[in-house]
């Protein structure tokens, strides 16, 4: 078995265009959550959510690209070229061959589709522009990405709702570690705040009209993000041989089906994926000093994932820490495991814990150390990242310090 | 609001919680909870949805916190004064 190291990192999200501003937010404990700028948001009831701001499309694409380029798209090429750039990989003969790329999302291109319907239905235009299904579909990103980089391998698109990064990773690291692969481009984007996507979210009645306030009593509801996290997995013997910096070591994962409820979570469910991560890396659960919840703020996942935690850890549960920056970025959907992952790079690499913001009230159903509102300096050896999707998929990461 | 009116919104009401708990709305008793009926936290959205849609009302409701919601689901005679509230409210 091949070891797995990640040698770049790259993200476009609600709290910055970098990791840098990234996880200075993550430090600051600071909200990118805010009132939706976004088309007839006033037949919306839903009216916040985390979307990337200041971001001019003009500035970064031309017109021949935004033509191909669906927003999940873009924010995927822009996290993959920091993350690339990052590692100092350059992809050519042998290597190329051996790299691809693997992506989460769940919308794929649902703003393209959200302003090709509101042509043809609400606009009646009886033409649309010639290149929609390829802007629409959802590996159009993983595939711009592969022809961007030259990278020739297994190369292929995810999609299990809100943990379609996890698996993502999941399936880059597995690739890697059995050989398939020398190097993964992965991660995962989502776009989904156009009208349309807010008002299918809307109907469910799970989403917050004010804050994500995860693990906390008074708790509501969730918030949409928007944006893209994209990382570097490389085998680790081909990394040092290049002498490359490497950012932390992926060292397990699991994933489970809950085969129960479409939208209801399971505790065993996640508790078996939590506890399987953790079996896969070989390791006690009392190694682990930090975990990134899914932690959504909807009254049921929190309360769920609590069990789960408490579960698997036992007494341990009482010293772990566990937090959501869901909190400060919102729900990236299928986007949301790969930008939550810099936070259990920032846990292992660099000693801080980001907090969940927003947390205003104890719920005895949440009783663990939720790093309340403060990012907090800790050592970490381990750190595991949580993401449990409706349809009872789960996928769960193990990182370890480098 | 003549007596006709509201006898029709709680039959209406009463026939959306039947179909939902898949009874006869002969079935339905004012006192049964929506949890009585076996109607679980989907079949509730589903519910205020298809009420929302049959009245042309906006029901406030989130599945979050259904009991700081304004709108009372404890039982189905309380449905029901919800419904006919928000439907002269919302008339008006």
């Amino acid at each position: 078995m091949h070891r797995v190291v990640i040698t770049g990192a790259g993200t476009i999200n609600p709290l910055g265009h970098s990791v840098k501003d990234t996880l200075e937010a993550f430090r600051e404990g600071r909200s990118g959550i805010g009132e939706l700028d976004i088309r007839d948001v006033d037949r919306l009831s839903i009216r916040i959510g985390g979307q990337v701001r200041d971001y001019d499309p003009d500035a970064r694409f031309n017109r021949q690209q935004q033509a191909l380029y669906d927003r999940f798209t873009q924010f995927t090429l822009i996290a993959a070229e920091e993350a690339i750039r990052q590692s100092g990989l350059e992809f050519l003969g042998r290597l190329a061959d051996r790299s691809g790329v693997v992506l989460g999302t769940s919308g794929g291109g649902l703003t393209t589709q959200d302003e090709n319907y509101r042509a043809v239905y609400e606009e009646g235009k009886n033409r649309v522009h010639p290149f929609i299904v390829p802007k629409l579909m959802n590996n159009a990103a993983a595939s711009h990405v592969s022809m961007e980089w030259n990278l020739r391998g297994p190369s292929f698109t995810v999609a299990t709702a809100c943990a379609s990064s996890n698996h993502a990773m999941g399936q880059a690291f597995s690739l890697i570690r059995s050989g398939m692969a020398t190097v993964m481009v992965t991660g995962g984007s989502e776009s989904m705040l156009c009208f349309g996507g807010v008002k299918a979210w809307e109907g469910l009645r799970v989403m917050s009209k004010d804050a994500c306030r995860p693990f906390s009593a008074n708790r509501n509801g969730m918030v949409q993000g928007e944006g893209a996290g994209v990382f570097v997995f490389e085998d680790y013997d081909h990394a040092r041989a290049r002498g490359a910096q490497i950012l932390a070591e992926v060292v397990g994962f699991s994933m489970t089906s809950d085969a129960a409820d479409i939208v209801m979570p399971s505790q065993q469910g996640a508790a078996r994926a939590i506890a399987g991560a953790l079996a896969d890396a070989g390791i006690d659960a009392e190694k682990v000093g930090y975990i990134n919840a899914h932690g959504t703020g909807t009254a049921a996942n929190d309360k769920t994932e609590c069990a789960a935690v408490s579960t698997v850890f036992g007494h341990h549960a009482n010293d772990v820490m566990i937090s959501s920056t869901k909190s400060m970025h919102g729900h990236l959907i299928g986007g949301t495991g790969a930008v939550e992952l810099l936070a259990c790079i920032m846990a292992v690499r660099d000693g801080v814990i980001a907090p969940t913001i927003g947390y205003e009230e104890p719920d005895p159903e949440c009783a663990l150390d939720v790093v309340p509102n403060e990012a907090r300096e800790a050592r970490v050896e381990y750190a595991l990242s949580n993401a449990f999707a409706f349809g009872g998929l789960n996928a769960v990461l193990a990182l370890k310090r480098a | 609001m003549g007596t006709g009116m509201s006898d029709s919104v709680k039959d209406r009401v009463i026939a959306i919680i039947a179909e939902q708990a898949v009874l006869e709305p002969s079935d339905i008793s004012m006192d049964q909870s929506l949890a009585d009926l076996g109607i679980d936290s989907m079949g509730v959205v589903e519910a205020i949805f298809s009420i929302e849609e049959t009245f042309d009302i906006q029901v406030p409701f989130n599945a979050n916190e259904p009991e700081k919601s304004a709108f009372d689901i404890s039982s189905v005679r309380a449905v029901v004064g919800a419904v006919e509230r928000l439907v002269s409210e919302q008339a008006a």
